[in-house]
Formats: structure tokens, C-alpha cells, sequence
């Protein structure tokens, strides 16, 4: 991979982001969750082959964490978005 | 040995094979998938010592064609925790007598290992780390620049570089060895002993009924069988996944390279964390360098320009003698890493569905020893004492293993 679209800055080059991880949503109320819910959140990953969503952040640019769907054998990827805050009844 | 070879040359037989290419039963005792160093050894110590032979060892590709075949070979027990430097010391003294064990030259050569210290920081890490070295018995202590020098006079130990090099942790027992013949002498072994080795043959499916396995699918049909190893390093959460568990790993890809050949000058290896290198001389003259894992997640194993421009900028801060040599070739291997950069080893929720995954960057040198250990599991239903610390379930626990300062570069 060569170059990363930032969704403020357009396409860089891609050592000028972070890798973030891939996409790890935190139980909405961390007090309500069991231990076993509490244990994949903090430890289990997908570490999926395919298309990925994941976190990065442009930490030579303009400082933005961002969303980007990658496929993780290709690297190809297929799109950088900005990530939205979850919608009351409506799965982030 | 030398007449042997004599009349093979003087013979129009063959060489026997090293191993036979055997027909897919339809049932195995047990199945290993991942036909490297781990699951042949398992398989080797599961004839071996428990006189378990109706084993079938699955590999997508060639023997040894992952990870066995990518690292750089180094071989040390100098690790940070003392159940980490315990589990690699045995597996460091499998090394020392595998030669006479599996018959075959494994040209295992116990050169001394060195970890640069760069700042004081890292120098008080080296410290801990030979106090801990020290009392599980393994010879391990930090010493000074003069006499780096006087192990390896090309490193510059002057007051010039942008990171001065003040100290290291010496390990005499490191060493380096032929990666490709652990395999092969596995391999050979095992299949003496009566043990089916498939290659080209994907496991393509995990069969689980009521909590249990049943089975394995493969591109050549289907084996039943109750116990399943996954021992597939950077594609392990793939395997895991076709039954059904979740592994706390994430693959990355780690690259290395080597030089062309030089005369004989460097008789150590040479690690330094700060600059995220590692180097040794291989007995052909090429330096195999390595750095530290790539800086996304990947399956992929492409080779990259700034893994290079690192590593030579690296290598040239420690040895600016060295800025004529061309690089001749680079890879990457897939490295399954944890989130306390320490192995998983043992059961999963799955009965008879067995890991020994999460080696991330230091597999290779665990090889002799998890494959014996997981043999053990195996045969007697127990989880040895050694290998109890590294079970998954640790992690549920909150019980980790934190090996992140003894990784032989920053991850």
C-alpha cells in the first residue's frame, strides 16, 4: 500500500498514517456487560482475511482518525470514510 | 558419514526419500494442520515419546513453506519473564542435542547473542533481564562497550552515533541454525515413525458436534478424527475460526533480508531494540537482517522500500563499515500476534480442538519445545506445568504473560 486517502487531505502516502486496529466497538455501557462480553471487547479480534474495516489515524496530516475498508491479503483498499456517531436504534 | 556419501556418488541409485508421500485416510488419532517446525515436531514427539502414530499432518503448501522457512533463525533464551526464559531454555537445550536426536546435521551454532543498549532506560531493562536470566540458570549478563568491541570489533562503540551504544545483554548460548533442516529432520522422523505428512492438502473445514470435533474437510475429502491442532502461525485465526473460536491474535507481516555474501567477519549476533534490527552472518557470508513487524496489519507477504531504507539506515548506524553491500533479496512472513506478546498453547471452549498459535515473532526458536509440550497435552489430556501459563484461558483471567521487553526488537 502506497497511498491512503485521508478523508480531510485526500490520497498521502501511506507512512504518514497510523495503523489503528481494526474496527472494536466498546460495549455502550461497560458497567452493564459480563466478563466474558468484557474479555472480547478488550482482547478477541476478527483478524479477518478479506475486506477489513479498521482505524487510522493521519498522524502526519491533519490529525484525523478515520475509517477505512481494506482488504488485508490485497491491502487494496476500498474506501476511507469519517466515522459517525451511533443513531439511537440503528447498529454503528 | 564421508564413505556413505562416497558410494551414493559413486552409485546410480537415488538418495532415499526424506519422507513418503502417503494416501489421505479417512481417520486419524490426531490431525495437525500447519506442516512447520511446531506441527511436525508435535507430531515427531507424539510417535516419539507417547507412541501416538496414526497422525496426519496437513500442509497447504510445502513443508516448512511459513514461518519455519522465513525467520531468521536465531535461537537465545533470554527472555524477560521467568516463565518465558524457563519455556525457551528447554527449548534452547532440545536445540543443543537435536543433531544426535533426529540424526541430521542441524548446523546449530551457539555463537553468543547480543542486545545493544542504547539509553539507560533500556540498559536498566538489560539489567532486570540478566537478574532474571540468572536465577533460572541461564547464562545471561549485561557487559560494556569494551568488551563489545573485543566480541565484535566492527560495531562503532564510539561517542559518534545519534544512538551511542552504553551497554548490552550478553547470552553466549544464542545462536543461529539451518531453519529448512529443523523441518526436514522433523519431517524424517516423523515419517519414519509412521506418521502421515500431506502436503498440498488445505484443511477446509473443522466438523464440531455438540462441543466436540468430529472432523477435518480437506481439498482431498474428509478425515475423522477427535483431536485437531491448529499449528498455522500468521493464518491461525482462519483455521480457528471454521470452529467456531475466537483468538485474541492479529496478523502482521515481519520482513528480513540478506546482504550478498561477505568474508567471515561477524561472529555474534548483533540486536539492538532502539533501532529495531537484528543481524547475523550465515554460514554462507550473507548478513540476514531483520527489523520489527510491519506497521499495518497484513496477510499479505509483498516486500516494501521503507522496510529496506529502515533497516539499511539501521544497520549502517551500527556498522558504517558496511555502506558498500548490496542487498540481495528480502520476504516477509506472516507473525500471529498476541496482545502480551507471548504464545497460546493448549485447549480452547472446543473439546479436542487444540492451539498452539500466537507466536507471533518468536516461533522458530519454541519450536523443539512446544512440539514436545503439545505432544504431552495430547497423549495425556493435561496441560504440562511449562506450557500452563500460555493456556488461553489467561486471558478471561486477566492473568497475561507480559514478554513485550524481551522481544528482540520494539514491536
Amino acid at each position: 500500500m502506497l497511498l491512503l486517502t485521508c478523508p480531510n487531505c485526500g490520497p498521502r502516502n501511506a507512512p504518514e498514517f497510523r495503523y489503528g486496529g481494526e474496527y472494536n466497538p466498546r460495549p455502550a455501557d461497560p458497567d452493564a456487560v459480563d466478563e466474558a462480553t468484557w474479555t472480547t471487547y478488550l482482547y478477541l479480534r476478527e483478524n479477518r482475511l478479506g475486506v477489513q474495516k479498521e482505524w487510522w489515524y493521519h498522524r502526519a496530516g491533519c490529525g484525523l482518525w478515520f475509517l477505512a475498508e481494506r482488504h488485508t491479503k490485497t491491502n487494496e483498499v476500498v474506501r476511507t470514510y469519517r466515522w459517525q456517531p451511533a443513531v439511537p436504534g440503528q447498529e454503528s | 558419514m564421508p564413505i556413505r556419501l562416497l558410494r551414493q556418488a559413486l552409485s546410480d541409485q537415488q538418495p532415499a526419500r526424506m519422507w513418503r508421500e502417503q494416501p489421505l485416510k479417512q481417520q486419524y488419532d490426531v490431525v495437525i494442520i500447519g506442516g512447520g517446525a511446531h506441527g511436525l515436531a508435535c507430531a515427531y514427539y507424539l510417535a516419539e515419546e507417547h507412541g501416538i502414530t496414526e497422525v496426519a499432518v496437513l500442509e497447504k503448501r510445502y513443508i516448512g513453506s511459513g514461518g519455519s522457512g522465513r525467520n531468521t533463525t536465531i535461537i537465545r533464551s533470554n527472555y524477560l519473564t521467568p516463565e518465558g526464559v524457563r519455556f525457551y531454555d528447554e527449548s534452547v537445550k532440545l536445540y543443543e542435542q537435536m543433531a544426535a536426536d533426529l540424526e541430521y546435521n542441524v548446523m546449530f551454532s551457539q555463537r553468543g547473542h547480543l542486545t545493544l543498549a542504547h539509553n539507560d532506560a533500556s540498559l536498566r531493562v538489560m539489567r532486570r533481564r540478566a537478574q532474571v536470566n540468572q536465577l533460572q540458570g541461564v547464562d545471561s549478563r549485561v557487559i560494556g562497550p569494551a568488551e563489545i568491541h573485543a566480541l565484535c570489533p566492527w560495531l562503532d562503540v564510539s561517542d559518534h552515533p545519534r544512538f551511542p551504544i552504553l551497554g548490552a545483554l550478553y547470552h553466549p548460548p544464542g545462536g543461529i541454525i539451518r531453519h529448512d533442516a529443523v523441518v526436514w529432520a522433523y519431517a524424517h522422523q516423523a515419517d519414519k515413525r509412521g506418521v502421515h505428512l500431506h502436503q498440498l492438502t488445505t484443511a477446509t473445514g473443522i466438523l464440531v458436534e455438540n462441543g466436540r470435533v468430529t472432523g477435518v474437510q480437506t481439498t482431498r475429502g474428509p478425515i475423522r478424527t477427535g483431536t485437531v491442532l491448529n499449528a498455522t502461525a500468521g493464518w491461525c485465526s482462519t483455521v480457528a475460526d471454521m470452529a467456531g473460536v475466537s483468538l485474541p491474535v492479529t496478523t502482521y507481516p515481519l520482513q528480513a533480508c540478506v546482504t550478498e555474501a561477505l568474508k567471515p567477519f561477524l561472529d555474534v549476533i548483533v540486536v539492538s531494540g532502539s533501532l529495531h534490527v537484528y543481524v547475523s552472518q550465515s554460514d554462507r557470508g550473507e548478513l540476514v537482517m531483520g527489523a520489527a513487524v510491519d506497521p499495518f496489519a497484513s496477510y499479505s507477504m509483498d516486500g516494501s522500500l521503507s522496510f529496506v531504507e529502515g533497516v539499511a539506515g539501521h544497520i549502517l548506524e551500527l556498522f558504517p563499515a558496511l555502506h558498500h553491500v548490496k542487498i540481495l533479496r528480502q520476504w516477509a512472513g506472516l507473525c500471529d500476534m498476541t496482545p502480551d506478546f507471548s504464545p497460546i498453547m493448549g485447549f480452547t471452549p472446543v473439546e479436542g480442538f487444540l492451539v498452539d498459535v500466537g507466536w507471533g515473532t518468536y516461533g522458530f526458536k519454541a519450536s523443539p519445545i512446544s512440539g514436545k509440550m503439545m505432544a504431552e497435552l495430547i497423549a495425556t489430556g493435561r496441560t504440562p506445568d511449562l506450557i500452563y501459563p500460555f493456556r488461553l484461558s489467561r486471558f478471561g483471567e486477566h492473568d497475561l504473560v507480559g514478554e513485550k521487553g524481551a522481544a528482540s526488537v520494539g514491536h
